[in-house]
């Protein structure tokens, strides 16, 4: 039996609060979940800083994939298969994709790649065409395999329709980290009823098209979006934890370029500084890693290096106000100047974080060919795009909303031991009396 | 601060006037891969090569009074203009942003139709590939657009011109 379609003995199956069990039969997968690279992804937390805010949030990128894969699995077994718009040759192709969407992730991504100039898709793809377990294991397939799993997961292959079911407004990505999110972090307001969308959802040309009559699924899951995105991913605290996280990086880079000598050599950090991360290098890195850096960086010379680390470890997080960049930016250059003042670099002690500084998003209705929306089968066969029947979308979606926040670490401004009369006007100033 | 904001401002002025977001994308994308300092990161999507980030900063422009987009129907679907408010040409001016050489680059893509343009941003975003490849990426991903080999030619020449620009 080729190795593409080889099935296991006996299914394996692993146990998950979220789909209740996640499903294996196919030998391919199997094998690409006890590669090393896969395995990776246990030590890296799903929403990152978040466990700061919401204690259950330790799930990792590992659970997610399989739930990624789980979906995908379902979609193509339990409703795609047998119908005309579905080429079943792709079913292990979709399985492999979803399953490793995420393989390129780093430890605390989103703030890696911003201050190292990363792209974890990059490195996604690296890992699947490189020497590396997981390219063994998919080019037993077929020598174009991993080529071809790797454009999917790019959303450069020609396969639209599978690309869709991993990358689209609503993908399994999607609804498995709402739902997973929704459960780890305890809160109520990002479950939806997914059995409903996957019953519902059709294979075309280029997406997976949901029937009109099961729009009010699909609404509930608009609004689990938006409810996550407010009250979970930009919630202030994590982004609290989120730019002190980036500042301890941006600082161990400057020092590092300042020849600044280190009592705890950052090893693991010398190819992220120079901007020349080898694959071996980035597969070495994980939160356990960054975590042991951070410990012991507390007892570095560099006061603000260690400061900042200690706040990061002992939770110790920046305070915020909301803030109006168009009404208040000549006031953050007055801040700026003072913070100087009472001894306190504004590049790391002053900090306004935007809403989109976040890798999160909710839905628009595709404009003017910019992505595509999700589209509604109607009973007459024609394609509606969503917000255009559903009021509740329309009138989510077509409103903006937009938030900034100034971070500055409060406990030091209230400490009037030394500088009192600056720190006094920037208290003013911050009304934080 | 705010200086991605402040960089993404200083393009639109330096057009004077966009219209259409994916023109505004591509335009965007286009300097990116020019070297201009942008870091909006940007994903291939549908229509090319698109950016959510950008999306929302365009937003928070808007919001915050910087942006004057005007909403117009057209067709099937909207159409967005974008220009600098005064409030905003007043925060670009003390937030000044260095980028030599990026208005004429920007002046002739805004002189582009999006079409085109996206056609240029997707040969970019494969442009680690032979040429060859990079067409056959075209033909296959963008077949409804149904671009032509010349076209092909000429977003490779444009791209040349544009890279002559950057360094006048």
């Amino acid at each position: 039996m080729p190795y593409s379609t080889d099935k296991l003995n006996e299914e394996k199956v692993f146990k998950d609060p979220v789909h209740r069990y996640i499903h294996v039969r196919d030998r391919v997968i199997w094998d690409l979940i006890g590669t090393k690279e896969f395995q990776r992804l246990r030590r890296i937390k799903q929403l990152g800083t978040t466990y700061l805010t919401f204690h259950g949030a330790e799930h990792s990128r590992f659970n997610h994939s399989l739930g990624v894969y789980e979906i995908v699995r379902r979609i193509i077994d339990d409703v795609f298969e047998g119908r005309e718009e579905w080429n079943n040759n792709q079913r292990l192709l979709s399985l492999c994709a979803a399953l490793l969407h995420d393989l390129g992730h780093g430890p605390f991504s989103h703030s890696f790649e911003k201050v190292f100039d990363l792209d974890h898709e990059e490195f996604t793809r690296r890992i699947i065409l490189g020497k590396t377990e997981v390219n063994k294991v998919l080019t037993r397939v077929e020598k174009d395999f991993p080529k071809k799993v790797a454009e999917v997961i790019a959303k450069t292959s020609k396969e639209k329709l599978v690309v869709s079911l991993i990358s689209s407004q609503i993908d399994a990505d999607r609804m498995d980290y709402l739902l997973r999110d929704a459960y780890f972090t305890g809160v109520s307001y990002g479950n939806f009823d997914m059995e409903r969308i996957l019953r519902v959802m059709r294979p075309r040309e280029d997406q997976a098209v949901i029937k009109k009559s099961g729009m009010h699924a699909v609404e509930d899951y608009i609004m689990s979006r938006y409810q996550m995105y407010w009250q979970v991913y930009f919630h202030p605290v994590t982004r609290s934890a989120e730019v002190i996280l980036t500042k301890i990086l941006h600082r161990a880079k400057h020092l590092h370029e300042q020849f600044y000598s280190f009592k705890y050599h950052p090893i693991h950090f010398y190819s992220l500084f120079e901007e020349e991360t080898s694959l071996e290098d980035y597969l070495k890195l994980d939160e356990a890693i960054i975590l042991y850096y951070f410990q012991m960086w507390q007892e570095e010379d560099d006061t603000i290096l260690k400061d900042l680390c200690r706040r990061f470890m002992n939770r110790n997080l920046f305070k915020y106000v909301e803030f109006d960049p168009a009404k208040e930016y000549k006031k953050l250059q007055e801040l700026s100047g003072l913070f100087q003042k009472a001894g306190l670099d504004p590049e790391y002690y002053l900090v306004v974080d935007s809403s989109s500084d976040l890798p999160y998003d909710f839905y628009r209705p595709g404009e003017e060919e910019e992505r595509l929306p999700i589209h509604l089968l109607m009973k007459n066969g024609e394609i509606r795009e969503l917000s255009r029947e559903s009021e509740i979308v329309d009138s989510i979606s077509g409103k903006r909303r937009t938030d900034h926040k100034l971070y500055f670490p409060k406990d030091i401004l209230k400490d009037d031991s030394s500088k009192g009369k600056i720190k006094k006007q920037i208290r003013q100033l911050l009304d934080i009396q | 601060m705010l200086k991605d904001h402040a960089k993404v401002m200083k393009a639109i002025a330096a057009s004077g006037e966009i219209i259409g977001r994916k023109k505004l994308q591509k335009m965007i994308y286009i300097a990116k891969k020019l070297d201009f300092p942008f870091h909006e990161k940007y994903q291939f999507h549908f229509f090319g090569p698109y950016s959510e980030e950008l999306t929302l900063r365009i937003e928070e422009l808007c919001n915050m009074g910087f942006l004057n987009e005007i909403k117009e129907k057209k067709g099937g679907y909207f159409q967005y203009r974008y220009t600098l408010t005064d409030n905003g040409k007043e925060f670009l001016a003390l937030n000044e942003v260095e980028m030599p050489n990026l208005s004429p680059c920007l002046e002739d893509m805004n002189g582009q139709n999006s079409r085109f343009l996206e056609l240029v941003s997707t040969v970019l975003f494969f442009d680690t590939l032979p040429k060859e490849e990079v067409k056959e990426k075209v033909f296959t991903l963008k077949a409804k657009q149904k671009y032509t080999e010349e076209e092909i030619e000429i977003a490779y020449t444009y791209i040349e011109s544009l890279k002559e620009k950057t360094i006048h």
